[in-house]
């Protein structure tokens, strides 16, 4: 198939950054998204152009690095997917379809397509944790047991891969899908209830650091999510919020 | 000459490592303030190191390509970790697992290693599930196991299809909170480019910081490398576009010993090529071999009507079908070890049997588990006299909780869905057991330089079991390497900080520089994946499953040429000081170019043939891989003196004093 691009061009953090069309032809409707990505930047090689920089690495869906924003939604029309999983049979030849970064205060781009998503990390480094040395020295794995049920809800929110896209789908750049999913992780289980108070506090007050927006429970998160992370998960964080604030 | 010492402690196997970290000299807390350790690459080998070496005190610099450690690609692993836990009571023991681990290498592993392996298996599932690692379990609340190839008990622990992520992220939490405490400096979005090493000790690395293009100095009193294998060089591999062998090869050109680099994985079950443009493969986890049964068609009439496309696998009746694992190898079946049944795969498509178009392909059936759980299902529910429907929809509910984001994953790549028709799999470059020599102490030839996990040649011999990359990561950042580099690091307590004024620094980064400009500069006619796909494909046609003298030969002459052409030809836009991923890439392919031919060299050198590493001239009247421990029981372990073409080989001597060497049979 035959496809126009429209594609967010921003040389750097200070550049101003404008939308460009490109033409990429004799795509293969098994190619991945990013595949055909790869058959533009080829063909700006060849033309002596710079390539379209876009963050990306695993290429299966897991590394949580590839990022864009596809005709208005993250990680493109597919559902329960990152970018790299999308596939071309999802569009049809004639299409024009339009690229762009996340867009987000607290994401700032770098450079076309790719962004700054250290905000999470700062998140995480706030109480994303549980404060057990790793010597070895703990107790043995069966001696706390687990019910299946929780030791799945918490894998559940385990799964969340970090790109962003809750934010980015989000009319108010609310990272609270992102911030419940690991207070969960960990409020879910006995290891973690120790430090719970302190964890919820403390990641929260960092999330509102960053310059994340508040949740208005749209939703729009949990359409996105490519790992399906629930919005319950924001109602439990809630709720451990409110237990460690009174 | 150096000769190779791999410092293994004296003593029987099983006392050996205790008995050692008995004497071994350490550093006390406040002398572990004034020691800096740089860490490059953050997966589970460079992601637990960089914790547990913050936890002890030392200054740790830990360096990630990536925009956060919780993305390396450790965190794609699927199907497990194993750890000799004995929980299922079948068995289990340190020493099973310690077998099975040298008998899956096909005994090209050195003992003491691996024994130190298993013995410290059982603490890294203690540790992760103390930090909250969300392992599977069963109803009454305790951890759940899974079987996977190449061994008779059920000893992996798994989370989901996505235990790496869970292991990776629980490491990445440890990190965090030393990062959170100032213990740990870490620059993501740097790229190590080299070593310097001062008076023959490591002492610090030159990185670029990817985002601005900065060449930046960093110094330390010990450098670890952790980043991952060499499996790239194949252009088409199960690793990230980004995973890459720069780190490694670099060290290796300025003195540390490449090991065994022909000893390569191709993994059996990977979702099968569709085109030219692709640009990775992806795999299907060895976990699902617990369900799915391997098949190509029984009749070649029925695989040619396939490939046209005008017959169905659903149409072929069960007799017509040929399980060739389960009729091969009737004692391991569908799990036997990762090389065997890679070759097994090769074999029948060659013959002509592959069920795809490309001819390249063999199926992966659940529709035999699916049944068995349906029915079983139907039991426990109290179902009397199950229609056929029902059955079906009670198994692919316990497939879709065992396997779903496999199968979503599948579905969504191929466009099939799995639970109605068989996957298509076919063997894809997975994972390297070669890489750089290190000793007992996981140090390399270099003093002061150290490498784990993947990035080492140490645990896995020929050939690594199923859910055993996890393990050994973590055992080398978690448990092993901090106590043996404090072993080292005991006489640099009043070296004080390593100045990034020396001469050394200066010539290093010069260095760096002037070839990150050649690249810009040059110009060529070609981009970088050009070159990188033309070595692939000399690399999986001559050096792939199969090897034989003559494609080896033609394979070092064709990547030499590749390598002439490229710093002739190769064309890289954009500029040095900005984000530039074609640079990144340049450098990358270049050191690829370089280890590609000592790989093929390496290969050509072991004339025999054990785990990964087949050669079509040494192997039994049914095909199955010929070792030659006569002559062969030995580590091939490469220095550099100025060309790949020009490595020479040092050997160190396998001795199998706790396990006697046999054929290795899973019949």
């Amino acid at each position: 198939m035959n496809l126009t691009l429209k594609i967010w061009r921003q040389k750097g953090p200070q550049d101003k950054g404008q939308m460009v069309e490109y033409k990429v032809t004799d795509i293969s409707e098994h190619m991945s998204f990013l595949e055909m990505m790869d058959v533009l930047n080829e063909d700006l090689v060849a033309k002596n152009e710079e390539p379209v920089a876009f963050d990306h690495d695993c290429r299966e869906g897991i590394c949580g690095m590839c990022s864009l924003h596809i005709n208005g939604e993250p990680h493109g029309p597919d559902r329960g997917i990152t970018t790299c999983q999308l596939h071309m049979r999802m569009f049809n030849d004639g299409d024009t379809i339009y690229i762009e970064p996340w867009r987000a205060t607290a994401f700032p781009v770098i450079k076309d397509l790719v962004v700054d998503r250290t905000a999470f990390e700062r998140i995480q480094q706030a109480g994303g944790y549980i404060s057990v040395n790793t010597s070895g020295n703990t107790q043995d794995a069966n001696s706390i047991p687990i019910s299946k049920h929780n030791a799945d809800l918490s894998m559940d929110a385990a799964t969340c891969i970090g790109c962003g896209a809750c934010v980015a789908s989000c009319k108010n750049s609310s990272a609270m899908l992102f911030v419940s999913a690991k207070v969960s992780q960990f409020a879910l289980l006995p290891q973690g209830r120790i430090e719970a108070a302190d964890r919820v506090k403390n990641m929260v007050a960092q999330m509102d650091l960053e310059g994340f927006g508040n949740c208005t429970n749209t939703g729009a998160c949990e359409v996105e999510c490519p790992k399906g992370i629930s919005l319950e998960n924001i109602a439990r964080m809630n709720r451990e919020y409110l237990k460690a604030s009174i | 000459m150096t000769t190779l010492n791999s410092k293994v402690p004296e003593g029987p196997i099983k006392d050996k490592w205790t008995t050692y970290k008995d004497k071994i000299n350490l550093v006390n807390p406040a002398n572990k303030r004034n020691i800096d350790i740089i860490v490059v690459g953050t997966g589970l080998a460079g992601g637990s190191a960089s914790a547990t070496l913050a936890e002890l005190g030392y200054n740790v610099k830990a360096f990630a390509y990536q925009d956060s450690p919780r993305r390396a690609h450790s965190i794609a692993a699927q199907g497990g970790i194993n750890a000799a836990k004995n929980y299922q009571g079948d068995g289990d023991s340190n020493y099973r697992l310690f077998y099975d681990t040298v008998k899956g290498g096909d005994y090209r592993s050195r003992e003491a290693n691996v024994y130190r392996l298993a013995e410290v298996s059982g603490n890294i599932i203690d540790q992760c599930v103390a930090q909250g690692v969300p392992f599977a379990r069963d109803y009454g609340g305790l951890l759940d196991n899974r079987s996977f190839g190449g061994v008779l008990v059920s000893r992996t622990f798994y989370a989901k299809g996505q235990t790496g992520q869970q292991l990776l992220l629980g490491a990445y939490s440890a990190m965090n909170r030393q990062i959170a405490r100032g213990k740990i400096e870490m620059f993501n979005r740097h790229e190590m480019l080299d070593v310097v090493i001062i008076d023959g000790k490591a002492r610090g690395i030159i990185a670029r910081n990817l985002i601005t293009g900065e060449i930046e100095r960093h110094s330390a009193h010990a450098v670890v490398i952790a980043t991952g294998g060499y499996g790239n060089v194949y252009y088409l591999s199960t690793n990230a576009m980004g995973s890459n062998a720069t780190a490694a090869w670099k060290i290796h050109k300025r003195g540390a010993f490449f090991a065994n680099p022909c000893f390569t994985q191709i993994h059996p079950t990977c979702i099968p090529r569709s085109g030219d443009y692709q640009s990775k493969l992806t795999l299907m986890s060895e976990s699902l071999r617990n369900d799915g049964r391997i098949w190509v068609p029984a009749k070649i009439e029925d695989a040619k009507a396939i490939q046209q496309g005008k017959l169905k696998p659903t149409e072929i009746p069960e007799e017509d079908r040929d399980y060739y694992l389960e009729r091969r190898y009737p004692a391991f079946g569908n799990l036997v070890p990762r090389d065997v049944a890679s070759r097994a795969a090769k074999e029948r498509c060659d013959a002509g049997y592959g069920v795809n178009a490309t001819g390249e392909a063999v199926y992966l059936d659940f529709a035999s588990a699916i049944e068995r759980y349906g029915k079983e299902q139907a039991k426990i529910k109290g179902i009397k006299n199950p229609s056929k429907a029902q059955i079906t929809e009670l198994g692919e509910a316990i497939i879709e909780a065992k396997y779903g984001n496999l199968f979503q994953m599948y579905e969504k790549i191929v466009d099939e869905n799995p639970y109605k028709t068989p996957m298509m799999i076919y063997p894809a470059t997975h994972y390297t057991m070669g890489g750089i020599w290190v000793d007992y102490n996981l140090m390399t030839t270099v003093p002061g330089l150290y490498c784990i996990g993947e990035a080492n040649f140490s645990d896995h011999g020929a050939n690594r079991l199923g859910a055993s990359a996890l393990m050994q990561g973590l055992a080398d950042g978690y448990f092993v390497l901090p106590y043996t580099i404090g072993d080292y690091l005991s006489d640099d307590i009043r070296t004080g900080k390593i100045p990034t004024d020396a001469p050394e620094f200066d010539d290093v980064e010069k260095e760096v520089k002037e070839r990150l400009e050649f690249f810009i500069n040059n110009k060529g006619t070609h981009s970088v994946d050009y070159f990188h796909k033309k070595l692939g494909k000399v690399m999986w046609n001559k050096v792939g499953m199969a090897r034989n003298e003559k494609h080896l030969k033609e394979a070092i002459a064709e990547i030499q040429e590749i390598r002439d052409d490229f710093w002739k030809n190769v064309k890289v836009p954009g500029s040095l000081n900005e984000l530039n991923p074609e640079l990144e890439k340049a450098g990358r392919v270049a050191d690829f170019l370089e280890l590609g031919e000592l790989f093929a060299k390496d290969a050509l050198e072991r004339k025999e043939s054990c785990g990964g590493h087949f050669r079509e001239e040494y192997q039994t009247e049914d095909g199955e891989a010929l070792r030659d421990d006569k002559n062969y029981a030995y580590v091939a372990a490469w220095e550099y003196t100025g060309k790949p073409s020009e490595a020479i080989m040092h050997k160190e001597q396998l001795e199998f004093k706790d396990i006697e060497l046999k054929t290795r049979s899973y019949k």
